[in-house]
């Protein structure tokens, strides 16, 4: 696993308070982890301070899964 | 339309001298005070350095941990409380009728943490990254978001809301919910309040009234109502909850009841934002309606647990308004603030006021009003009243009244009597 992808592990453990074998790429935040809209956006924004950069809400809108939330960071590191 | 009687079936505690109502209520017959230097933030800076702060509160280990990170802490004491309240009530959850069952709490303040937290972030980091704001800031301060998370937990649907009237808040949500299961409108009412204000900001905008105490050397004898030598209130914190029922619905269920609310009554000082008015004219107005309602005279009132937060001005006018209203009377009957061990809960005050008499009439015991030396006498108070000074009281108590007075001259006032058929 990328260390980002990692860290992003880390983070949704800490603010879903699920288990590290829940946060699966496929996993959906709302459908799996029981994220509300509130506790998405505050992971959004837990990520943006952890990595440095803003995620607008156009980009945030699409993320739906564990794995939406790596690539799309994956693509701003770059 | 005749109205419903209401009876006391569960109350639940988490207070500054006990973390469940059985705790608190032995506490409060030995006379054990509540109050400690505040560990809640660093208070060296400050005049006033102590509080009565809840101990030892792991929310974690009471409400699922994902669920206590969205809640302030005021919240947190609410769940806490009225989860025991509602065990001791041992209401059958799968089969009440969960339409029929409400939520009125009290509270003064609210999540003022949550938002001093936010606030304090802004100021550090928006010059680099702009506002940031927590998505849960503004449903973690508002105060009326215990009674919705309450209901949420429980799949209550009945009347939902939070009154605010600062310290007198929980009093008036125990006179609502008395209210409308009178008038039909609930069978159960989950009521009480809550409050958590020891942050920075709460125990400075005291300060710079100059409410609280100072005496930073002994802060366990710091709360002295009725002493000469007070100098101002002790903040607290905490919870109180109780569950108000219609009599026939309890009686058909066999639920333990602890007592009867016999009435409420609601009065304004018209006077002033913080000052109590000086000849107790709104205390008056209060007890005079309570007593109304509750179909009582003076002389049926065993016990008043009174205002009494210990400041120069306040005690003063609440003796007054008794001696004024009770006559003769009010030196048989006992009187006693469990704030001087409780400290001020504020907004919650009431709520765990009206449970220590909902107890007292039930074990026949007066808790006591502590920290009164001998000779420290104000000599504008009348020592002929028994103040219960020091030591609990063991006496039949008919029906007790509890008094709270809040800023912006509210008064509110309960009376619970004991239950007979």
């Amino acid at each position: 696993m990328s260390e980002i992808a990692e860290k992003v592990k880390q983070i949704i453990v800490d603010k879903l308070s699920v288990t590290e074998d829940q946060v699966q790429p496929e996993a959906s935040f709302q459908q799996d982890l029981g994220a509300d809209s509130l506790d998405q956006v505050e992971l959004i924004m837990k990520l943006e301070e952890e990595f440095g950069f803003q995620i607008e809400d156009s980009e945030s809108e699409k993320i739906v899964t564990v794995g939406d939330a790596i690539a799309l960071i994956e693509s701003k590191q770059q | 339309m005749e109205l419903k009687r209401v009876v006391v079936t569960g109350l639940g505690a988490i207070t500054p001298v006990g973390n469940t109502l059985a705790q608190t209520w032995e506490n409060l017959k030995r006379g054990h005070s509540g109050a400690a230097p505040i560990t809640l933030f660093d208070a060296s800076s400050f005049k006033s350095q102590f509080a009565c702060e809840v101990k030892d509160f792991d929310p974690n280990a009471l409400i699922d941990r994902k669920e206590a990170r969205k809640m302030d802490r005021y919240a947190q004491f609410a769940m806490v409380a009225a989860q025991e309240a509602i065990a001791d009530s041992r209401l059958d959850l799968d089969s009440v009728d969960k339409n029929r069952i409400g939520v009125v709490l009290g509270v003064g303040i609210g999540g003022i943490a949550s938002l001093e937290e936010d606030i304090s972030k802004y100021a550090l980091t928006h010059e680099e990254l702009g506002p940031r704001y927590s998505p849960f800031l503004i449903p973690k301060m508002i105060g009326d978001v215990a009674a919705g998370l309450i209901s949420i937990k429980y799949g209550f649907h009945g009347p939902n809301y939070t009154t605010t009237s600062a310290c007198a808040s929980s009093t008036n949500a125990i006179a609502d919910a008395f209210n409308l299961i009178r008038l039909g409108k609930a069978s159960v009412m989950v009521t009480g309040g809550s409050e958590a204000a020891i942050t920075a900001t709460g125990v400075g905008g005291f300060c710079a009234m100059h409410a609280l105490s100072t005496r930073n050397d002994d802060p366990a004898t710091a709360s002295r109502p009725f002493s000469a030598s007070r100098d101002g209130f002790v903040i607290g914190e905490g919870s109180g909850i109780l569950i108000l029922e219609e009599l026939e619905h309890a009686l058909q269920r066999g639920a333990r009841i602890y007592c009867e609310v016999a009435g409420a009554g609601m009065s304004a000082d018209a006077h002033h934002i913080t000052a109590s008015h000086p000849e107790g004219l709104g205390a008056v107005l209060v007890m005079q309606e309570a007593l109304r309602d509750a179909g009582l005279t003076p002389a049926d009132i065993d016990y008043i647990n009174v205002h009494g937060t210990s400041t120069p001005v306040g005690d003063i006018s609440e003796s007054k308004a008794i001696v004024q209203l009770f006559g003769e009377h009010a030196y048989k009957l006992n009187i006693s603030s469990t704030k001087s061990m409780t400290g001020h809960l504020l907004g919650a005050a009431g709520a765990v006021e009206c449970i220590a008499c909902c107890k007292a009439v039930e074990e026949g015991v007066v808790p006591p009003t502590i920290n009164h030396e001998e000779g420290d006498c104000d000599p504008q108070i009348d020592y002929n009243l028994n103040y219960t000074f020091n030591t609990a009281q063991q006496r039949e108590i008919r029906a007790a009244l509890s008094n709270t007075f809040g800023f912006g001259g509210h008064n509110a006032c309960c009376i619970v009597k004991k239950f007979t058929p």
